[in-house]
């Protein structure tokens, strides 16, 4: 409690002592002749909630049947709190995991279905019915017990399945795409809710999710992946606002790139990037060579929209309004560069009056500060 | 229109059923005679109302009351009732894995499977019994088979025995258990078992926890499909069957047809009948609740 603020903040990972819970070491996993995950090496810490980010097919679900032991690694180890998992069976392995079918058993109630874990574990009657109780309230369907899976709506389903896999008190529970079947609004809910289940058991959770959205809102580090491998693991922050490749930064969130090549290392990245105008200044990402191709990287509220010239910075490009697009809390300018590449640039509305500043067919200057894009190499 | 589409099963239930049932009623309350046909009275509907009226007082239970008098018939009632029992349980043991095999085998192998299963209907019901006989016959395939390879010294009594019996109902039968079966084995989710071993089942335990449950309902549909043709089964007893072999169906065709006594035998079957409604409105029962589970 009284640990100061820089202790506080929860980064296992970059604390060199710590113990990680779920060791995976280059691990490759083949169906035939195709590669579904190709030499991953990943540490996950307890107390994590990890997400898995990645387009369809790129071999998340792969990564999770692992760590479940539905699948065994071609080549590579996966150890769990220390122990190496290779000869391990699923129902031997403290991982639960929450199906994305969510699998629930159509011929158990709801309370059944939650005890199913606890009974195969042999414990008597009275904790079985106690735990149950517990895991119904935590998620909010102690009125559902008797009920069957299939009289209950597609939100309780989740949660049922949600219950059913925190019952045994798993060191690591791995969700696959647990929210995919509900509708926006209940599933930012569901999200806080797992956030919240995930402190109050302090239950290390990987999840897996097509949603960027999602992954940034509930995990503490995310991995983004691309056929296969992993791209970037990182905290959502970072792989927001450093993403190491223009795949990840196209990934999450909008962003606007723009393609050049490196003319200067020398203060930050400098990309030159068209005939005769001055070039984008940058952060440098990784493996960075003069001369080289390489794109800029610019997220659209990072750039201001102005009629008169921003003498004072260096990164100002001057264009044409081709579209508007009010947002309601943000309007969008989409501005068409004389070279041809369009910028987006997002601003707040924080009077009623300022979207009327511009209209189509305006020009316009864009602008941005040295430290807001990023030059990735290509 | 409406109405008429509404009227279409009811008259074929009449036709197809009622019809007969009345006309195997009336048999049953009649007394034997020596004529054409072989019973008394006969409607004459040229007397008018006095000839309905002589027809109804001469129809009695005394056919009925004949058959519990002669422990023959109760006797091939409970031995029938055994029989179809033991033999639906066989079908049960035989048929759940094959269905258990063909459900878990790759997809593009099951049209194959299914064709394999039904494939026996193409030929002649009564050629494919016929044809047992030259297996389980004394000189027949199995024995010789059996004494070529020397587990064996002296050839096997099967034919004309019980046992004979249990496996041509097993066989005749058999699709009827494994479609049923497989029809709901093959629906269920894999991901079931997977999440069964996942909250700590072995394969076995899910197997008995998830596997069977779920396949109960078939499991009933298919005991019933075997039961109830096989508790009235004529064929498969007279054909492979011993003397001993005591089943109502057989008693059924003898009194038809070698004692000629229709009256006694129609009330053999009314009773048969009302022996198989009870499981019938069982089966129909266990269709339903699953029509609604499935909903
Ligand atoms: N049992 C298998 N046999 C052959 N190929 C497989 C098998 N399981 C997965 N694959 C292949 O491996 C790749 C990765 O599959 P995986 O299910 O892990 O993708 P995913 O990232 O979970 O995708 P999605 O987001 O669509 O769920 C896919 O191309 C898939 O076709
Ligand atoms: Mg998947």
């Amino acid at each position: 409690m009284a640990a100061s603020g820089k202790d506080d903040v929860f980064a296992p990972w970059l604390d060199a002592k710590a113990e990680p819970l779920i060791k995976i070491n280059g691990v490759t996993k083949r169906f035939g002749d195709f590669t579904a995950i190709d030499d991953v090496s990943l540490n996950i810490y307890p107390q994590e909630f990890f997400a898995l980010l990645g387009p369809s097919g790129c071999g998340k679900t792969t990564l999770m049947r692992m760590l479940a032991g539905f699948e065994t690694p071609t080549t590579g180890v996966i150890s769990i709190d220390g122990q190496d998992m290779s000869t391990v069976p699923p129902n031997k392995r403290a991982v639960n995991m929450m199906f994305q079918s969510y699998a629930l058993f159509p011929h158990l109630s709801v309370w059944e279905n939650i005890a199913f874990g606890l009974r195969r574990d042999g414990l008597d009657k009275d904790r079985i019915a106690a735990r149950v109780e517990e895991m119904l309230k935590l998620v909010q369907l102690s009125k559902f017990a008797k009920r069957k899976p299939h009289q209950i709506s597609g939100g309780q389903r989740q949660r049922v399945a949600l219950a059913r896999a925190l019952a045994k008190a798993p060191k690591l529970l791995l969700l696959d795409e647990p929210l995919g079947a509900l509708d926006k609004k209940l599933r930012q809910e569901t999200q806080f809710e797992l956030m919240d289940i995930q402190e109050k058991t302090g239950t290390t959770f990987v999840i897996v999710t097509h949603d960027q959205e999602e992954a940034m809102t509930v995990a503490s580090r995310v991995a983004v992946m691309d056929h296969g491998q992993l791209i970037q693991v990182e905290t959502p922050e970072v792989i927001y606002e450093q993403p190491n490749s223009v795949y990840v930064a196209d990934f999450i969130g909008d962003v606007n790139l723009i393609e050049g090549s490196v003319s200067s290392l020398a203060g930050g990245a400098e990309l030159a990037w068209a005939e005769g105008r001055a070039p984008l200044v940058g952060q440098p990402g990784a493996a960075l060579t003069t001369g080289q191709p390489a794109t800029f990287a610019i997220r659209p509220e990072k750039i201001a929209i102005s009629t008169e010239e921003p003498q004072d910075r260096r990164n100002r490009v001057q264009g044409k309004i081709l579209d508007i697009g009010y947002l309601g809390n943000l309007s969008t300018y989409h501005v068409e560069m004389p070279e041809g590449p369009v910028i987006k640039c997002e601003v707040g509305n924080r009077s009623r009056i300022e979207r009327r500043d511009f209209t189509w067919e305006d020009e316009v200057w864009l602008s941005w500060s040295d430290t807001a894009g990023l030059v990735l190499a290509r | 229109m409406r109405r008429l589409l509404v009227a279409v099963p009811y008259v074929w239930l009449l036709v197809l059923f009622l019809v007969p049932f009345g006309i195997v009623l009336k048999i049953s309350l009649s007394d034997i005679a020596l004529a054409i046909p072989p019973y008394t009275p006969t409607l004459d509907l040229a007397e008018g109302w006095a000839g309905i009226r002589a027809f109804f007082s001469q129809l009695d239970l005394e056919n009925y009351v004949f058959l519990t008098s002669d422990d023959l018939y109760w006797k091939a009632y409970l031995s029938s009732l055994q029989i179809a029992l033991i033999a639906t349980a066989c079908t049960l043991l035989v048929g759940f894995p094959i269905a258990y095999g063909m459900a878990r085998a790759p997809e593009e192998w099951r049209p194959a499977l299914l064709m394999l299963v039904i494939l026996p209907f193409w030929t002649s019901f009564l050629i494919r019994v016929y044809a047992w006989i030259g297996i389980l016959s004394t000189e027949g395939f199995l024995n010789q088979f059996l004494l070529w390879t020397g587990i064996i010294s002296e050839p096997l009594t099967i034919l004309n025995t019980n046992t004979a019996v249990y496996i041509g109902i097993v066989y005749t039968y058999l699709p009827f258990m494994i479609l049923p079966i497989y029809a709901t084995l093959e629906r269920m989710d894999a991901s079931l078992l997977e999440a069964a071993e996942d909250l700590g089942c072995s394969r076995v335990q899910a197997f008995w926890l998830i596997t069977v449950p779920l396949a109960r309902p078939g499991v009933i549909a298919g005991c019933f499909l075997v039961f109830i043709p096989t508790l009235g089964e004529f064929v498969i007893p007279s054909l492979l069957g011993g003397s001993d072999t005591l089943m109502i169906g057989k008693v059924l065709w003898e009194e038809f047809f070698n004692n000629r006594d229709w009256p006694v035998a129609s009330a053999v079957a009314i009773i048969l009948l009302l022996i198989l409604i009870i499981p019938i409105i069982l089966f129909q029962r266990n269709q339903q609740i699953n029509k609604e589970a499935e909903q």
